[in-house]
């Protein structure tokens, strides 16, 4: 399942600071854990995580196998127009997830 | 009589490990202020992901021509608004104290002909956890259904009775050395006030069950199976114990 919690403010002032927070859902196993049996579990992680702002990049994240499951990031970028802000988390075995917002510049 | 006064004195706190209501503490007051904001930010709560899950799967059907929870019970949010406070509660039709998931469970096999969903499966969290959500910021409150009493007092023995190679009982960590540590870990009091709860070591969300027999594996003790009534009557036992505490659920811990 993929599933995303997004969180940008629906409106925000030119050239105002916004938070915007995302988490997916994604079990991040690390490929270094085995089954009760010896065998490896097989890693599956996400290992990329974009965000576009009216198709400029504005943040960018590579993921690792020490990252927890269900990875949540917050950060900042600055509003700049009216558009849509777009979402990308990629990885193991063809994983892909996208999701967009519309964000209202005033 | 002075002297038998005196006595009496000493001997309550023997006799008695329990926390007094004034001076319970919900695990989020242990935990530090980091693991507090994942669980106060909805946004960050990574256990708000089973609810928006649990909420599609509300208004889902079993299959075409069944019934979904919406059809039925409606707008959770006002018709499942306390219910999580009160479960374990008693069933006529099991004749015995069924807890939330349990209870889903029943609803699914009874009304909607459907198949229960596994323990621990991740369509009965999120269920469970969509239930639950709708209680948060509410007391717990047991009722006094005297069908339940002699569950409560097995739950009661439960949590006092010593089990496993370590020969511990639930109340000597939770009653009399609750604060303390336990390896690098604070020893809770052990309320469930938060679950379904996300625990950072499960990555996962989890029931109060998984987390029971986690602790009676951990004092070298055969866990009961899921759903066994054993767990159940310990479930009771410790909501009663919580009684007028809030309650939190999807509740983050360590």
């Amino acid at each position: 399942m993929a599933s995303a919690m997004i969180h940008v403010p629906a409106s925000a002032k030119r050239g105002e600071v916004i938070q915007i927070k995302t988490l997916i859902s994604h079990v991040m196993e690390t490929g270094y854990r085995r089954t009760s049996l010896g065998a490896v579990i097989p890693r599956n992680i996400l290992r990329l995580f974009v965000c576009t702002y009216n198709g400029q990049e504005v943040f960018r994240a590579e993921l690792y196998p020490a990252i927890a499951a269900n990875p949540y990031f917050a950060f900042n970028t600055i509003a700049t127009e009216s558009g849509t802000i777009v979402f990308t988390w990629s990885g193991d075995n063809g994983f892909s997830a996208t999701e967009s917002v519309a964000i209202k510049v005033e | 009589m002075r002297c038998a006064a005196f006595l009496l004195v000493l001997a309550i706190p023997a006799i008695a490990g329990e926390i007094p209501l004034s001076e319970r503490r919900s695990g989020y007051d242990l935990m530090r202020q980091e693991t507090r904001s994942i669980q106060d930010d909805d946004a960050a709560n990574p256990g708000m992901l089973w609810v928006i899950e649990g909420k599609d799967l509300w208004n889902e059907k079993t299959d075409p021509g069944s019934r979904s929870c919406a059809d039925c019970h409606g707008d959770a949010s006002v018709s499942m608004k306390g219910v999580a406070a009160r479960y374990p509660a008693f069933s006529a039709a099991a004749g015995r104290p069924v807890d939330l998931e349990q209870r889903i469970n029943l609803c699914r096999t009874t009304q909607q002909h459907a198949a229960p969903l596994a323990f621990e499966s991740r369509r009965l969290l999120a269920i469970t956890a969509y239930v639950a959500r709708q209680s948060r910021g509410m007391p717990i409150e047991m009722s006094s259904d005297p069908r339940s009493a002699p569950f409560l007092a097995a739950g009661r023995e439960e949590f006092e009775r010593r089990r496993g190679q370590l020969n511990l009982a639930c109340t000597q960590c939770h009653d009399d050395n609750w604060g303390r540590h336990l390896g690098g870990s604070i020893i809770p009091q052990g309320h469930p006030t938060g679950y379904p709860i996300y625990r950072l070591e499960w990555q996962g969300l989890g029931s109060l069950q998984r987390r029971l027999r986690g602790c009676i594996s951990g004092v070298r003790s055969e866990p009961y199976d899921y759903g066994a009534p054993q767990l159940v009557n310990l479930e009771l036992y410790l909501m009663w114990r919580a009684r007028g505490m809030v309650l939190e659920s999807p509740a983050v811990r360590p």
